[in-house]
């Protein structure tokens, strides 16, 4: 794996080695000691436009796992029409000697640009890149499905049905997910108000619903909450539903329909949550609720992207003592 | 007979008119003198001491007018200057460009349209036309002093805020009638701004897909069928700029069979490309309008095709290279296009079988060049190939297919989205009544400013 810049680009083949890699990282992570040796030497840089605190640590915990040199480059604040330009910026990295560059990006397709434009010759990883793609946060949400519902190595996510339910129009977290877990062979729903879902959506490799009560109660193996920004109710912000309060009784995950859930299904929130609007407490600290166990699985999963990126699909298995 | 200014008179020999029959042009003194027969007019003693130039294999056609170019002067001579893009366009076949408001300052004073007018004199490559913006400092508020520009020595008729609408029905309304007191038209760029705030590319299946906020047809369509009923209401002429949708068509055919006095136009970009080129997230297919699907690409050309649609205009848009060598939300909308519009409409319209090299005439030079009132007086353009017309002439190679090379062209931005694009038809000479302003598919230096002296007053 040269870069990891959209879930689309991964084959079921390959999105199958980076959940069995990301397992076996996860294994050690259980040992006291939990550093491994496999990236001695080498230099990742956490180069984010956007202000995201957890995601950055996750990469920067997954680096530092692995032994390399981790170096945070926070540019917030700059807007993408003024302060040090994007190439500017990756050809200050190139002349750093980045061996791989995590990018975060308001602009969708900044990580394609820094992959192609010939700026950099160090593998890029797409941290989140405007309304277009996570694809890590997808990686560790398959991840942490096959762990509860598919367990084991080599399996995919075949005949499972997961609905994905919120801001849909705005969520680079729902698009990554969407061709991942369709790759894996999930059934994915998303569900939403009209008003945020993208016009073009008929040509995702999904079903899509306003009703959620209806997708739930056609017993979905997962439930999965995206986070819906408030300020989206206001004129300024788009006006796309009139208040939180109607968005939650419409769309929100409260303990009634959380019961309608069968024994097995899970569910999961990419973070950060708004508890009140688009889940409960009640349901995002049930047992049903594994988004805590999804921030652990994300430097799994971080784990294995760096090192497949970094070491490369040729190189040996990254822990002798894992199977 | 005295003897002849060898520099405005020429013979072209053998070249098929308007793609069809087989002809020499006898060119003196800047007009056309004979049409014959071909292999008749080298022995006419009149051409004994003119310029000869072999048309063999070579169309014939009218100098090419483009009633929407971007010359960028004043204030961003860093992407092109009324020198550079006026070079570009002779380099295209063109004899004639109207060069849009939007400069900075804004075109919005006789002051600035004559000085852009002047500096196209000067510069010699073609006649260019000033548009005059609708509103002061484009900002859709305020009319512009229509009428000084009008009856500056740049003698307005076209005016346009293009690059962005004349949004308020009530502003739009005064201009369109406003205008008729001299034989204008306003162009508009139709965008409804609050349908497309952020907006970055055409919204449907692959905005959905790439995350680039969307920019849909129905904020074209929705300005253009109000403007078509506004222009009815109060019977005034309308342009419409750069239409891009199918629904746009299909509201100018309608405004027409109303027989309202009502034109349009469509880039060639429009025409060729689709929103399938954004995936790449490369910003040289950034532009405004954006590319649409191939379903809007078809009805376009079935539009233009079938007279619906009047013109092609080039709408061409130069960049720095830092405006375009970055994120795509962050860079600025808009292509090249001068020296590719011949190649693409022979593409997209000639190859095809949809339209003869006679229709591209109609679209690339009559029509353009009516619309915009330039096709009467001693320096008119858009003329007929006929005795007794100034001699605008365009050769066109169209058996030669060459890769576009940006840094080779004679504009001096590089944003052009046909960028190692195969494409056919070469221009290989251009005249400027009767002067060569392009020979052997070459940019031929003017010797300084010509006799033309453009205004009537």
């Amino acid at each position: 794996m040269r870069h990891l810049l959209s879930t689309a680009d991964l084959d079921r083949a390959e999105a199958v080695v980076v959940l069995d890699t990301a397992a076996q990282m996860a294994a050690t992570q259980s040992r006291e000691i939990k550093k491994l040796p496999t990236l001695h030497g080498r230099t990742v840089v956490n180069l984010f436009f956007e202000d995201s605190t957890r995601t950055r640590i996750s990469f920067e915990t997954a680096a530092k796992r692995l032994s390399a040199d981790v170096i945070n480059f926070s540019a917030k604040g700059s807007s993408v029409s003024k302060g040090e330009s994007l190439k500017d910026t990756a050809l200050t990295l190139q002349a750093m000697g980045a061996d791989a560059i995590v990018i975060r990006h308001q602009a969708s397709g900044a990580p394609h640009l820094l992959a192609h434009a010939g700026w950099v010759d160090a593998a890029v990883i797409n941290a989140g890149d405007g309304t277009h793609q996570h694809p890590t946060q997808a990686l560790l949400d398959a991840f942490t499905l096959r762990r509860h519902l598919r367990p084991g190595l080599g399996e995919d996510l075949a005949g499972l049905r997961v609905a994905i339910v919120g801001d849909v129009l705005h969520s680079r977290v729902a698009r990554s997910n969407v061709h991942l877990l369709h790759t894996l062979g999930a059934h994915v729903t998303l569900v939403a108000p009209p008003t945020l879902v993208p016009v073009g959506v008929e040509a995702w490799p999904c079903e899509v619903s306003y009703d959620l009560d209806a997708t739930l109660a056609a017993a979905p193996d997962a439930v999965m909450m995206l986070r819906v920004q408030r300020e989206r109710m206001s004129g300024a912000g788009g006006g796309f539903f009139p208040s939180p309060l109607e968005y939650a009784r419409r769309y929100g995950l409260d303990g009634a329909r959380l019961r309608m859930l069968p024994d097995h299904a899970i569910v999961l929130h990419p973070g950060p949550m708004n508890r009140g609007l688009e889940i409960s407490a009640e349901a995002a600290d049930s047992p049903r609720s594994v988004i805590v166990e999804q921030v652990a699985n994300g430097v799994a999963v971080r784990m294995a992207v760096l090192y497949l990126t970094l070491a490369g699909s040729s190189a040996s298995a990254p822990i002798e003592e894992t199977r | 007979m005295s003897p002849r200014t060898t520099t405005d008179s020429v013979l072209v020999t053998g070249a098929a008119l308007l793609g069809e029959d087989l002809r020499d042009v006898l060119v003196l003194d800047g007009v056309i003198a004979a049409i014959a027969d071909a292999g008749t007019l080298a022995a006419d003693p009149r051409a004994a001491d003119v310029r000869h130039v072999d048309g063999t294999g070579l169309v014939l056609l009218p100098g090419l007018v483009d009633l929407h170019t971007h010359l960028r002067e004043p204030g961003r001579e860093d992407a092109e200057t009324v020198l550079s893009g006026t070079r570009a366009a002779a380099a295209g076949g063109f004899t004639a460009v109207h060069a849009m408001a939007n400069t900075t300052p804004v075109a919005d004073t006789a002051g600035v349209v004559e000085q852009v007018w002047r500096l196209g004199r000067d510069a010699g490559w073609v006649d260019v036309f000033p548009v005059g913006a609708v509103s002061v400092g484009l900002e859709g508020t305020q009319l512009a002093e229509l009428g000084a520009m009008a009856t500056s020595a740049a003698r307005v008729r076209v005016f346009s805020d293009d690059g962005k609408c004349v949004h308020d029905p009530v502003l739009m309304r005064r201009a369109l009638e406003y205008v008729k007191a001299f034989d204008g038209v306003v162009a508009q760029h139709a965008q409804e701004p609050r349908l497309t705030e952020g907006a970055q590319m055409h919204e449907g299946v692959v905005s959905a897909e790439i995350g680039l906020r969307g920019w849909p047809a129905v904020a074209e369509e929705a300005i253009i069928a109000r403007d078509v009923l506004l222009a009815e209401h109060v019977g005034s002429r309308l342009h419409v700029c750069h239409l891009s949708t199918a629904g746009s068509v299909e509201i100018i055919r309608w405004a027409k069979s109303r027989g309202l006095p009502v034109t349009a136009e469509v880039t060639p970009h429009h025409l060729f490309l689709t929103d399938e080129h954004a995936r790449g997230y490369d910003p040289v297919f950034k532009v405004n309008p954006p590319l649409r699907t191939e379903a809007d690409v078809e009805a376009v050309r079935a539009g233009l095709a079938d007279g619906t649609i009047d013109i092609v205009a080039t709408d061409h848009a130069p960049h720095s290279r830092e405006d375009k060598d970055c994120e795509w939300d962050a860079a600025a909308f808009g292509m090249t296009g001068l020296e590719t519009a011949v190649g693409v409409v022979q593409a997209a319209m000639v190859d095809t079988g949809r339209m003869t090299w006679a229709d591209v005439a109609r679209v690339m030079s009559a029509n353009p060049a009516r619309i915009g009132r330039v096709d009467e007086g001693p320096t008119a353009q858009g003329r007929p190939l006929a005795v007794g017309e100034p001699a605008n002439l365009t050769l066109i190679d169209p058996a030669v297919r060459a890769v576009v090379v940006p840094r080779e062209q004679a504009t001096q931005s590089e944003n052009s989205p046909y960028r190692g694009a195969e494409l056919p038809g070469r221009v290989v000479a251009t005249f400027l009544r009767g002067r060569a302003t392009v020979l052997d598919a070459r940019p031929v230096a003017p010797a300084g400013a010509t006799a033309f002296d453009g205004a009537d007053a």
